[in-house]
């Protein structure tokens, strides 16, 4: 810390009022022989995200007949075939709501990321476990997070501190894209490095407002003080992330600008259309992460009560659960046909993450994915066995490959608490009431 | 009907209405003449919105001032986003939208094209500070931002941001910028914070400052942050005497502005913020383009702002009216070409096939399908959006072996919704929620009349509440008649207004303005001003922790 400031400050003298060029060299071997660090012995970085998806899947063409590493796929999930060594499928796992009530398509998905069922629908039990995360490993890059929906909509977000507190999704492609690698992006691999003396400016600015507003809390109650609270913990982020840009970035040496994307628009669920902005938004992301722009990312493939459409389905996919008549093989066909759309859309997700090497690992293997759904049969609202996978190695400190079917004493929230735990949180125990989670799962945890 | 159904109904619908927030029943009680004293909520604290955020930019700094607001609404909380806005917080992903428009505002103020427009003075030196320029630009400037004269701290703050700024960066304008931004970025003008004083008239009691007075008003009434006017009076203190009040009052519904007003509170109140991702199946709708939904939700508000503006009629008769008006877009739907592109025309609907509002593509569209209509989801918006009552959730585990027949062959609506009748489970709710959806079932998925579905002719008669009728302009007039339709837009109205949820406290004050609404003829222009001139629109409570503690949240949950 002081070692930063005391930087800045020389930086500011330096410039004087005008920019100057700060040459650093430019190391070609960055990495370590092994990968795992840079040159310099810094750990490359682990990244955390969630992937989400709604409306379950179709048990019977779903859920592997084998466990462990040889399992087996069916034809529901047959699409993640070319990602299935990176990926960890757990099934089975219950989710139980403690006497609050079963909020269809609400209680499932708040209850594996929070660790507890909501008592409403305007209320969650607490922040979205990628904040906690975010909280551990977050700082130290130009985004906290990234949040992403492929639904066109805003209003579907995973990623909260509380129900008023939500990080926002990007929407459109092109707009996650500007606000990426537009003007403001700084190639950590530029052999120059020119601290920006606007950002210096901006960064000053939002110190004297932090100042300037301090005092607002005083007059206010305990609810409107706390979110007051919320804002200004958002803004000294905000000014840390800043004072970080004026320093030169660490070398991210599988970092590559991507071209700009097409345009595509924002309105509409039709399951291609979905799709194409899925494919968009992981591409930039992917991008984003392997220059280092953020460590924590959300991505929302569908929503909970999943309103994708196919041409000539006049019910959009929620609809379909309900209305459909099962087939001779016990499921529902459009139900089962949105829900493989959705399993390609994963496997291009791990698989644009596989795609980037950094050393003798790839981008995948230094992250770690959780991903879930809101209900294990939609049609039903069953809530036991929510389809949850991971995917990637966090760094090493994760197996991949394996199918793990929950005990009769397991809950849903030992996947979230074994991952925090792969993330690096000292955490022992996570979740409440019947959902707490004390036991990782270690058959997929690195020994 | 069969009797037994109909018994059923009444007997739903009067638990419903308890679990309302104003039961109808209230309105014999109260009084005619005196006005009910009320215990106030707490001072408010909320976010912008986006809407209002661009009208601010605009106000201040013109219309030609780009302002990307794509900030995510907050979540709808008992019916409005405006209850939302005074719970939402910022995250750091929100901040950093605040931020880039912030920047982006801040920009386009100072460059070469606008600096002469919007600051009132030249610098000695554009590449230097200059803080008795700055001075004058963050007084003028400010005022409008925080909806009140700065301090002097304040004004130093930011003047001082701006010399600091221009020194380091040898520009005078960029160091204007990144002090302007602050101020676009500070919770100051991020949040509409109100503050009370102690009421000189009630000892021990609180009342808003005039500022905050303002301020209230101006949002309810426009949806915006208070004019120059509308300051000033509050600064001379104008606005704690009847008199001083009534002449802004006044002056502010003659103002165009208030169209403004009208048009975001029903927005808000009809959930309008859907057509933003309203898109119907290509292949079953060829004709409902992204073009259509911006017109079905321009037509609605028209219509909206005609009744009750333009011919300052019964708000009742909204949902009665066959006149509407359409445009070229429009004109497809309703089989009627119009030949000039860019404007509205008067149209008449044939007598029978309408129930106003509610037979507006906008309404039809956004509570259906993507490839069909959804009786279900029509009948709820009614319920929650129009009556304030409450449609429970449906219960889980539900068994749909119903559906898993594949005999069954259902043609209209009418038959696969009878199917729900046959698990008891499901009958509760959707006998109140489809017999209104049934009769708009005239009205496809993109809300073009229709007679028959499957082959099969639609039966489009029911009953609502108690009130049957056979065709949609009956189910119209029943609508028109349910007194919770009234009670519905004075309660949601005033909660708009005061920021907060309408409280039991409240209650006898609403059941007054209910029925004086009434006297009024139901005229929403009369309602907004009692609204605006009451003592109860101004009303703050000292312990206001203890009021939050005790709001009931209500349910609102996504569609279906």
């Amino acid at each position: 810390m002081f070692k930063r400031i005391n930087r800045r400050q020389v930086l500011r003298g330096m410039l004087g009022g005008t920019a100057v060029t700060v040459g650093m060299p430019f190391l070609e071997c960055f990495l370590n022989n092994s990968g795992t660090a840079l040159a310099n012995g810094r750990a490359l970085p682990v990244r955390f995200g969630t992937w989400f998806w709604g409306l379950g899947m179709n048990k019977e063409i779903f859920v592997p007949e084998r466990t462990g590493a040889d399992f087996d796929l069916k034809e529901e999930l047959v699409s993640i075939q070319p990602v299935k060594e990176h990926i960890n499928l757990f099934t089975g796992y219950r989710t139980f709501t403690d006497g609050r009530p079963s909020l269809c398509h609400y209680s499932g998905w708040v209850t594996l990321r929070c660790g507890q069922a909501p008592t409403d629908r305007t209320s969650v039990p607490g922040e979205s476990l990628d904040v906690t995360v975010s909280d551990a490993i977050g700082g130290g890059t130009r985004f906290r997070s990234l949040e992403m929906t492929a639904t066109g909509n805003r209003e579907h977000s995973y990623s909260f501190r509380s129900a008023q507190a939500v990080n926002p999704p990007e929407i459109s492609p092109l707009a996650f894209y500007q606000r990426v690698f537009g003007p403001d992006f700084q190639d950590p691999n530029s052999p120059v490095f020119h601290p920006n003396p606007h950002l210096m400016v901006r960064e000053s600015v939002l110190s004297a407002v932090l100042e300037d507003s301090a005092s607002l809390k005083r007059s206010l109650g305990a609810a409107d003080r706390a979110r007051l609270d919320q804002y200004f913990t958002s803004l000294r982020d905000l000014e840390q992330r800043l004072a970080l840009q004026l320093e030169k970035p660490p070398p991210a040496p599988a970092c590559r600008v991507p071209p700009a994307p097409t345009d595509v628009t924002t309105i509409g669920e039709d399951a291609a259309l979905v799709a194409q902005r899925h494919r968009l938004m992981t591409d930039i992301l992917v991008a984003a992460l392997s220059c280092d722009q953020t460590r924590v990312f959300n991505m929302g493939y569908s929503e909970s009560y999943a309103a994708t459409t196919r041409a000539g389905v006049p019910s959009s996919h929620h609809a379909v659960t309900h209305e459909e008549h099962s087939n001779g093989q016990g499921y529902q066909p459009t139900h089962s046909w949105f829900i493989r759309q959705a399993m390609k859309e994963w496997a291009y997700f791990v698989g644009a993450l596989a795609s980037v090497r950094e050393g003798d690992r790839t981008l995948l293997d230094n992250a770690l994915v959780f991903a879930h759904s809101d209900h294990e049969r939609a049609q039903n609202h069953s809530m036991d066995g929510i389809p949850m996978m991971t995917a990637g190695r966090a760094g090493g400190r994760m197996k991949s490959g394996l199918h793990v079917t929950a005990g009769p004493e397991d809950v849903g929230t030992q996947v979230g608490l074994t991952v925090m735990r792969a993330m690096g949180l000292q955490k022992r125990e996570w979740g409440f009431g019947s959902m707490k989670a004390t036991k990782v799962l270690d058959e997929v945890l690195q020994a | 009907m069969k009797a037994g159904t109909s018994l059923w109904t009444v007997t739903a619908i009067t638990v419903l209405a308890a679990t309302a927030t104003i039961g109808y029943l209230g309105i014999e009680r109260s009084e005619r003449d005196r006005a009910p004293a009320v215990s106030g909520g707490p001072a408010s604290v909320r976010l912008i919105s986006a809407d209002q955020y661009a009208t601010a930019v605009h106000d201040v700094f013109g219309e030609d001032t780009k302002v990307e607001v794509d900030f995510a609404p907050p979540q709808r909380l008992q019916g409005l986003l405006a209850l939302g806005q005074s719970a939402a917080a910022i995250t750091p992903g929100a901040l950093d939208q605040f931020d880039r428009v912030a920047l982006a505002v801040a920009q386009q103020v100072t460059d070469d094209r606008h600096r002469g427009i919007f600051v009132p003075c030249i610098p000695v030196s554009v590449v230097d500070a200059d803080a008795a320029c700055a001075k004058q630009f963050f007084i003028r400037t400010g005022r409008f931002l925080y909806r009140r004269p700065l301090t002097n701290a304040e004004i130093e703050t930011q003047v001082e941001a701006a010399g600091k700024g221009a020194r380091r960066l040898s520009d005078f304008y960029a160091g204007l910028t990144y002090s302007l931004a602050g101020m676009l970025t500070s919770p100051k003008f991020l949040y509409f914070i109100e503050t009370a004083e102690p009421d000189p008239d009630n000892s021990g009691q609180l009342r808003l400052t005039n500022f905050s007075k303002a301020t209230r008003l101006s949002l309810f009434l426009w949806n915006a942050a208070p004019d120059e006017t509308l300051l000033d009076a509050a600064e001379k203190g104008n606005l704690d005497n009847a008199d001083g009040l009534k002449r802004q009052i006044d002056r502010m519904l003659e103002s165009p502005r208030i169209e403004k007003g009208v048009r975001a509170f029903f927005s808000d109140l009809l959930r309008f913020d859907q057509f933003a991702t309203l898109a119907k199946d290509s292949t079953i709708y060829p004709g409902f383009t992204i073009q259509v939904t911006r017109s079905a939700e321009e037509q609605m508000l028209h219509l909206i702002t005609d009744q009750l503006l333009a011919r300052n009629s019964d708000y009742r008769d909204l949902f009665t009216r066959r006149l509407t008006f359409i445009n070229a877009t429009l004109g497809p739907l309703y089989r009627s070409p119009v030949l000039d592109a860019e404007s509205w025309t008067p149209h008449e609907v044939s007598p029978g096939q309408s129930a106003g509002l509610l037979t507006s593509p906008g309404f039809l569209a956004l509570y259906s399908h993507p490839g069909k209509s959804s009786p279900t989801r029509r009948g709820r918006a009614v319920r929650e959006n129009l009556l304030c009552q409450h449609v429970p959730d449906p219960p889980p585990n539900v068994s749909f072996a119903i559906f898993d027949d594949p005999n069954r062959n259902f043609k209209t609506a009418r038959d696969r919704l009878d199917a729900h009748r046959t698990n008891p489970a499901c009958a509760g709710c959707h006998k109140i929620m489809d017999p209104i959806g049934l009769a708009l079932e005239n009205y496809d998925g993109s809300g073009a009349y229709r007679t028959t579905e499957g082959g099969a002719p639609i039966d489009v008669s029911g009953e609502l509440d108690g009130k049957s009728f056979v065709d949609v302009a009956g189910f119209g007039q029943a609508v028109r008649n349910n007194p919770a339709l009234v009670s519905c837009l004075v309660n949601r109205l005033y909660s708009y207004g005061v920021g907060r949820p309408a409280s039991a406290g409240d209650r006898p004050w609403l059941d007054y303005e209910t029925k004086r609404f009434g006297s009024e003829g139901y005229r929403l222009v009369a309602l907004l001003r009692d609204i605006a001139s009451s003592e109860a629109f101004y009303a703050v409570s000292v312990d206001f922790d203890k009021h939050r503690g005790t709001q009931d949240a209500r349910v609102d949950r996504k569609e279906e």
